[in-house]
């Protein structure tokens, strides 16, 4: 089974929530697909046994067969490539921006002269490895990278479907999050009630409504701010899967890089109470 | 005229919270709200909107079909996996690279114009504010940050502003990368936790490549003193001016439950943080 964690707004406790449930399970797996802010490695420890480059395709002209005939440019849909025809002076040339490229393969394809090639260019890095019994998975996005999907789509080959996968999401409602989230059994919603967090609480459930996939919810600090979250959730027959009310040790244990069951038992329960309770929404 | 970005890398850390009060603040700008999938800068500055655009953002395929064999050659070019056995084209999959319509044998294949959102300009009490709501589950948010960004300048511009202030995405991929171009500087709003610094690391590398001066607020320092002189060193490690440290106080969640920025609302402690560090931030620009 897969479940994955994600929340709308950041900072509501979506790592945390992955990472307890791992340790509370055990037998499980966790893919941190948060690839701009991987965060679960900082709890989790892991011990890494193998380092991947993860690469895109991108286009590579040569100069030799390109007679300038601007095909690429007209084909490329996120205007990547740029055709300069030579002038009296000036040689033209094609220009291509890696920013706005989405390895479509479209202008290798087209291109009446075949003068384009792809090659592979790295986005980011794929690590592996385990912390006790947990095994883990998680993309590392190059800084300066703008597209993060293929990298989180990579990390997703990693799913190991005889575990228990936990897949650790990026904040948001955009393609990223898509991206993570899509193929799961069951997404479990953290959130705040608060106003922020309300929200993209409301956002996030739309984007798992379009998917098709069920989903819960997890209030944290579920005892500052106000109730409109319980009575949303109520009157939108949202289930809440569980309370972690404010606790300042919680709030320490996680400013320390410490999952807070290895301190608190009594919650160890709790997260294996939730993923009972998921085991059987999925089953409906 | 200044344009000032507050991002964070990792997600609510304060940044909101800082950029609300800086609504207050600061005389004579235009707000803008650049996290657009998931904007709640509104929830404090309570906007009168004004204006309502469309936000038109790629393609998707639709496939016809009355045209359509079943060929599979659509299916073997996509290398996003967005056409389903019964050839149906799955929209979140599809990023609109229209390479299946320029390839179909029949011509079955046709892109359709994807609203992906909308844009606001609108009028508060602190004064202009622009703003966006991505639709969900959608791409192009770089796209839809450049759009409200140029709008927000040339508004500023129109009204003799000294300064447009944007509230960023978190992350450090491509919404940040397009709001961080061309702003004067980067305000990154931390908080003293393991994972706050380390993202902090990576959303200040992003910053410095794209050569954006940057300077650090660490948000709740008093939770934990130990990595907040971290912070600290790491700032003085290079170069970055920390400029000021919050306390944690639950009167900042009570302030935005009353949906009013927190230094509008908050105890001594918290308003004079924040004052404080607009202070500092508007002498480091010269300005007085
Ligand atoms: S389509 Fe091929 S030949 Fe035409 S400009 Fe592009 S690279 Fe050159
Ligand atoms: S691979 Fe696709 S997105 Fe990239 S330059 Fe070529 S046509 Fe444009």
């Amino acid at each position: 089974m897969i479940i994955s964690v994600a929340s709308g707004k950041g900072g509501t406790g979506k790592t945390t929530i992955a990472v307890n449930l791992a340790l509370a399970l055990g037998n499980a797996q966790v893919l941190d697909c948060d690839v701009e802010e991987p965060n679960a490695h900082l709890f989790l420890h892991p011990e890494i046994k193998e380092t991947r480059s993860a690469s895109v395709l991108i286009p590579e002209v040569e100069k030799q067969r390109c007679n300038f005939c601007g095909h690429c440019q007209r084909v490329c849909a996120y205007h990547a490539i740029a055709v300069i025809p030579p002038k009296e002076q000036s040689k033209g040339g094609v220009l291509f921006f890696p920013h706005l490229c989405h390895s479509c393969g479209a202008c290798a394809i087209l291109c009446p002269q075949g003068a384009i090639r792809e090659i592979p260019k790295e986005i980011g890095t794929i690590e592996l490895g385990s912390a006790g019994q947990v095994q883990f998975v998680h993309g590392r996005l190059n800084v300066g990278e703008a597209m993060s999907p293929p990298l989180i789509r990579q990390v997703k080959e990693f799913v190991n479907s005889t575990r228990t996968v936990i897949i650790d999401a990026p904040p948001g409602t955009s393609c990223p999050v898509v991206a993570s989230v899509k193929g799961s059994d069951y997404t479990i919603l953290v959130t705040e009630p608060t106003p922020f967090g309300l929200n993209d609480l409301v956002l996030a459930v739309e984007v798992l409504k379009k998917l098709q996939i069920p989903f819960g919810v997890v209030i944290n600090r579920s005892d500052i701010g106000d109730d409109k979250m319980e009575s949303y959730c109520r009157e939108s027959r949202i289930p809440v899967l569980m309370r972690v009310p404010f606790d300042r040790e919680i709030a320490e244990l996680y400013s320390n890089g410490i999952p807070f069951v290895l301190k608190k038992p009594e919650y160890s329960v709790k997260f294996k109470d939730m993923f009972n309770m998921i085991k059987e929404e999925v089953a409906k | 005229m200044k344009t000032l970005l507050v991002i964070s890398g990792k997600g609510g850390t304060g940044k909101t919270v800082l950029t609300g009060s800086l609504a207050v603040l600061v005389k004579n700008k235009v707000m803008v709200d650049c996290d657009v999938d998931a904007a709640d800068l509104h929830l404090l500055l309570h906007p009168d909107i004004k204006e309502r655009h469309e936000f038109k953002g790629g393609q998707t395929a639709v496939i016809d079909k009355s045209l359509c064999k079943q060929c599979g050659r659509c299916m073997s070019v996509c290398r996003f996996g967005a056409i389903k056995p019964d050839f149906v084209v799955e929209p979140f999959s599809c990023e609109g690279c229209g390479l299946c319509h320029e390839l179909c044998p029949r011509g079955a294949i046709r892109m359709k114009e994807n609203i992906a959102g909308e844009w606001f300009v609108s009028q508060t009490r602190y004064g202009p504010f622009v703003h966006a709501k991505l639709g969900v589950a959608e791409e192009n948010s770089g796209k839809l940050v450049a759009k409200i960004r140029q709008v927000a300048k040339e508004l500023a511009e129109r009204n003799g502003c000294d300064y447009v202030i944007i509230d960023g995405p978190p992350g450090i991929g491509c919404p940040v990368i397009a709001s961080l171009s061309g702003v004067d500087l980067a305000i990154i709003v931390t908080e003293p936790t393991v994972s706050g610094l380390h993202d902090l690391k990576r959303v200040w590398e992003t910053a410095h490549q794209f050569k954006v001066r940057t300077q650090v607020v660490i948000n709740k320092y008093d939770l934990n003193l130990e990595y907040t002189s971290k912070v600290r060193n790491f700032c003085a490690q290079n170069s970055v001016d920390a400029v000021g440290e919050i306390p944690f106080s639950h009167d900042i969640t009570k302030a935005v439950v009353q949906g009013v920025p927190p230094v509008a609302f908050c105890s001594n402690g918290t308003t004079d943080a924040i004052k404080a560090i607009w202070s500092r931030i508007e002498r480091s620009l010269g300005h007085p």
